[in-house]
């Protein structure tokens, strides 16, 4: 009876996404839609999967990490060098793409785990510092890494582009703050749609498998677990991977959605970690198909209040926080809870099973 | 039961959503029916307009922490605007103007390229930021609209033949100051203090280190610093006074460059500064004790102090209209920028009935024939890969004000 | 002599970052938020000096004196409407409004004041120490701040150990649910907390100014992760851990930049920080929290 309640679930999240893809195709297709907002489709992606990979480390993991958009930025740069470097050797490119993609998911797996491995013997607010710091670490260094190519093969610098000492064949392929410029608009919003179909495949399954149950475990009740026999360790280090993963591969959609790709504090910073981390809370911790409205909104919000000019910002600052005291505040939910559709269905529902 | 509902309130929330844009696209597309916008339609789109109007979008950052830059560009240009309109428009056409927000990001930058898309935008004077200007002109380019970036400073920028720029190139202010510095003699030690977060700045050190080589100064210091560290900058001065540097190359931001000067001061420490066009604006900072800037050295285009009429009416009028405000480089290059497409949309001889295609062809040819006299450089030609020809002019602060170099 | 150079700026840098981090230990070791805001608040307050003693020439004392006000008025109702009515509910819930309140009164003072970077005339009128012939110079501001430093500092742990409103404050931040047992006004606690944060957060916005002369809406964002990464650093809500962090955390940053790198200095502070943190889970005088089942 609770799998197939467990199913249903599964099914209404993926019926959501697949709905809303289905019905943004009609519209771009018919030509009702605005270049605005089919613009915004793969950024809705990236971020919804941004969102649903958060949760899984705040919600099912229970850890609170403010360095997510550090994963982001190691996929999407690892990818988007690699597509720099492939481009005149793989012409297909859906090939490359799926290729680059693998390779930011592998990459920001494996910072996940080195990362992974000292943090997550911390707790709590340390641990959300931490995570911080190696984000800031991680878009540190990334700003000041030199890569270039020539005839002899790679070179590295971390001090400037001249260090690199190229030859006149020699292109500079990541330069430092300049980033990676040009790499090629391999994604598209069917492919968004399809990345974070698996998004969600590998979270939903994820929690609902043994190791899943293991994790929530840990976030319950660390000790209890632990006193079960459950590797603490190795579970936590296995959902905050594949977390970082999935924030690499959000990272590979971002990077070939646009062509320069540089890391500035506010797409790799310690505010877009935050605003992931807003994605989740709004839309409720562990709530994963909350995560991916409360990310479609909240990317598209600031679109709509264009209109405002100066006082967008200001405006949006305040949906926030008037969302936030909505959603999450007792007052507000007791409120919402006396006179929610739900309630009212149900009071109809209950007055026709009374004639 | 429960599921239903969430069914439902999904239901309503993408409905909200598609609503919500669904009236976007009704108050943008100002004069048309259809607002089909997509692909390849905006130029459809503008055909089927009223026609009476040249729309000219502009995109930069007004909030964050570059919107210094992207308000004088709104300003710049809104003035211009209102000049060429009163005395009676492009070919007998008025302008309409919007300027939208990218804050700094390429992505925002794209989302605000969309919105003036479906405005029905015909030319396009953006992006403010290089690395936003790269990743527009990739969409300019897919939609052929003509794109001029008043400064947008990195080479990519105006990589596609679409696209120009008024100010100068990174590599070419980076050469040009080191040839500067080398031909006048002006140190034999010196030192660099740049962003190395910023696209402008460190691309400017770069190309300044190469020509370096070739020049009879040595670099002694070459200090950064990055975006999240720049209030304390006594360590990279105290490096080059240490080293012995009586030159400090500056290819920052005037706003940066206020806190070295006056840290530079407290320190004791008085060798000569100079700077490229990112300097200019320092005088105009509130509250900025214009003797810490004595004897700074710039290579700019613009002086907001120059005495000719073009200027002293600009920076009146600046002054009026923004409260007060001096105006920056910024913003006198997006007022050329306006002049410019003036002059080239004259030259095509385009009308405002010409979908912004038809127009983009036509003025980037005329872009390559035309001669414009701007607050930014007198006899200003573009070539077709998009570069500005103009002098840079060499100006040195005294007693306050600019006062020009041999 | 230039080894104490650097330090002597380490110090001086460290010495303001110190005082942000009090405010932010305090509201974290009572309310168990972090307060993103509070960065914000720095940069209102040093707004509120810059319109009254720059712009309209009043005494640089009294600018201070109302910006203290206004900055605790604006803490309390902050508190009062952001905080307050998720008392109840998770504390992630109140990060994500913090946030809010953080972006909101940017772009506040970006519509007020414009973007342009505004130049603080320093309020400090300390002459700067000259020792060794000149070669060294420790500048007023640093004198003033490290002194405003320790008065701050022994002012608020006499108050904390001596008065009632004190020792409230310490029993809500061990145990909220016991210490209303006993009879704590734990929502005025809170309320008391913010205030003095804030007013710390004005006091710390006038120091940062005239250390460091430049003022636009986003001045108080990065010093204020700096000042929350040397709390957490010292033991966050330990008060003289906030004081060390603080002072360490500006040493290391001006000793990086000087003979490692100067592009990764953040990297370097950052690095330290989470060393300190795998060795003492709960930073240098942070209290060892024992675990219960």
């Amino acid at each position: 009876m609770k799998k197939i309640k467990l199913n249903r679930d599964y099914l209404i999240t993926y019926g959501m996404v697949i709905l809303f893809y289905i019905i943004m195709t009609i519209l771009k297709g018919t030509g009702n839609l605005t270049s605005l907002f089919s613009g915004l489709l793969v950024p809705i992606c990236v971020y919804s999967i941004l969102a649903v990979s958060l949760n899984l480390t705040v919600g099912i993991l229970g850890e609170l990490s403010l360095g997510h958009a550090g994963f982001m930025c190691v996929g999407a740069f690892s990818s988007a060098f690699f597509s720099m470097c492939m481009k005149d050797v793989i012409t297909n490119s859906f090939v490359r793409f799926l290729i680059a993609l693998l390779i930011s998911a592998f990459v920001a797996a494996f910072f996940g785990i080195i990362i992974g491995i000292p943090v997550l013997r911390l707790r709590g607010d340390y641990l959300a510092i931490v995570t911080l710091a190696f984000g800031e670490i991680i878009k540190n260094i990334v700003n000041i890494l030199y890569v270039g190519r020539d005839s002899d093969g790679m070179h590295i610098s971390i001090k400037d582009s001249i260090s690199l000492g190229l030859k006149d064949d020699g292109k500079v392929i990541i330069n430092g703050a300049q980033g990676i410029t040009g790499t090629p608009h391999d994604s598209n919003f069917t492919i968004g749609i399809i990345l974070l179909l698996i998004t969600l495949f590998v979270v939903l399954n994820f929690m609902h498998s043994r190791s899943g149950r293991a994790v929530m475990a840990i976030r319950d009740n660390r000790i209890a677990a632990e006193s079960i026999g459950i590797n603490i360790s190795k579970y936590k280090l296995m959902a905050f991977s594949i977390s970082a993963a999935l924030a690499g591969i959000a990272g590979c959609l971002y990077a070939h959605n646009l062509s320069t790709l540089n890391a500035l504090p506010k797409n790799f910073g310690y505010n877009m970690s935050i605003m992931i981390l807003v994605y989740v809370v709004l839309g409720g911790i562990g709530n994963i198909r909350g995560s991916i409205i409360a990310a479609t909104i909240l990317t598209v919000l600031p679109e709509l209040l264009r209109g405002f000019s100066d006082y967008r910002m200001l405006i949006y600052s305040v949906v926030l926080i008037a969302l936030m005291l909505f959603n999450a505040s007792p007052g507000a939910i007791e409120f919402k809870e006396k006179y929610s559709i739900k309630r009212l269905l149900s009071k109809k529902t209950k007055t026709k099973e009374v004639q | 039961m429960k599921k239903i509902t969430s069914m439902l309130l999904a239901v309503v929330l993408g409905a909200t959503l598609l609503c919500g844009c669904g009236g976007a696209a009704d108050t943008s597309a100002t004069g048309t029916t259809d607002d089909t916008a997509t692909e390849s339609t905006a130029a459809d789109n503008s055909s089927a307009s009223t026609g009476a109007t040249f729309k000219i979008g502009g995109i930069g950052p007004i909030t964050g922490g570059a919107a210094v830059y992207g308000n004088a560009v709104k300003n710049g240009a809104q003035i211009a605007i209102d000049e060429i309109n009163a005395a009676g428009g492009i070919n007998g056409a008025q302008i309409e103007y919007k300027f939208e927000d990218d804050e700094h990001d390429a992505e925002k930058a794209v989302n605000a390229y969309n919105t003036l898309k479906d405005w029905n935008m015909q030319l396009l004077m953006g992006t403010v930021t290089s690395a936003p200007c790269v990743a527009v002109s990739e969409k300019t380019k897919e939609d052929n609209i003509f794109q001029l970036t008043p400064s947008g400073t990195s080479v990519p920028c105006t990589q596609y033949d679409n696209a120009f720029r008024v100010c100068f190139s990174d590599p070419l202010q980076g050469t040009a100051s080191a040839k500067y510095i080398g031909m006048n003699n002006l140190s034999s030690k010196l030192a660099v203090i740049y962003d190395s977060s910023d696209v402008y700045s460190s691309g400017i050190y770069e190309t300044f280190a190469k020509e370096a080589a070739n020049q009879p100064f040595e670099i002694v210091a070459a200090e950064a610093f990055t975006a999240d560290n720049k209030t304390d900058f006594t360590t990279q001065l105290q490096k080059a006074k240490d080293a012995g540097a009586d030159l400090v190359f500056l290819p920052i931001y005037y706003q940066e460059a206020t806190l070295i000067l006056s840290q530079a001061d407290t320190m004791g420490y008085k060798p000569t500064f100079f700077g490229c066009d990112g300097l200019d604006g320092i005088l105009g900072v509130e509250n900025f004790d214009n003797s810490l800037a004595e004897g700074v050295m710039l290579l700019t285009p613009f002086a907001a102090d120059a005495k000719d009429d073009a200027t002293v009416n600009f920076v009146t009028k600046y002054k009026e209209q923004f409260g007060g405000d001096i105006p920056n480089q910024f913003a006198a290059d997006a007022y050329d920028a306006i002049y410019i497409m003036k002059a080239a949309i004259e030259k095509a001889g385009c009308t405002p009935d010409m979908d912004a295609s038809a127009i983009c062809d036509a003025v980037k040819g005329a872009m390559t024939q035309i001669s414009v006299d701007g607050l930014t450089g007198a006899g200003m030609s573009w070539t077709a890969d998009g570069e500005v020809n103009k002098d840079p002019k060499a100006v040195v602060i005294k007693d306050g004000v600019y006062v020009a170099m041999d | 002599m230039s080894f104490l150079n650097y330090l002597i700026n380490g110090i001086s840098l460290g010495s303001v970052y110190a005082i942000i981090a009090l405010g932010y230990t305090m509201v974290y070791g009572i309310a168990k938020m972090l307060n993103f805001a509070h960065g914000d608040v720095i940069m209102v307050g040093g707004f509120v000096v810059f319109t009254m003693s720059t712009r309209m020439g009043l005494s640089p004392v009294l600018s201070v004196l109302v910006s203290i006000v206004i900055c605790t008025l604006l803490g309390m109702t902050i508190e009062r409407i952001a905080y307050k009515p998720l008392r109840n509910a998770t504390s992630l819930a109140v990060l994500i409004t913090a946030i809010g309140v953080s972006y909101f009164l940017q772009n506040l003072a970006l519509i007020i004041f414009g973007s342009d970077i505004k130049l603080f005339t320093s309020v400090v009128k300390v002459k700067p120490l000259v020792i060794a012939d000149g070669q060294i110079t420790i500048t007023g501001e640093t004198i003033v701040t490290i002194l405003a430093c320790m008065i701050i500092m022994t002012v608020l742990t006499l108050f904390i150990k001596k008065t009632k409103a004190g020792q409230a404050m310490l029993a809500v931040s061990e145990d909220k649910g016991a210490a209303e047992l006993m009879g704590v006004n734990v929502n005025a606690t809170i309320s008391l907390t913010f205030a003095i944060g804030s007013g710390l957060a004005a006091i710390a916005g006038v120091l940062l100014c005239s250390a460091y002369p430049s003022l636009n809406p986003y001045t108080g964002s990065m010093p204020g992760i700096k000042a929350f990464v040397a709390a957490v650093f010292g033991g966050i809500g330990s008060i003289p851990g906030a004081l060390i962090g603080g002072i360490l955390l500006g040493v290391i940053e001006s000793l990086s930049k000087s003979y490692i790198s100067s592009q990764m200095a953040d990297a370097i502070v950052f690095s330290v920080l989470i060393i300190v943190l795998l060795v003492k889970p709960t930073g240098l005088l942070g209290k060892k929290i024992s675990e219960k089942v």
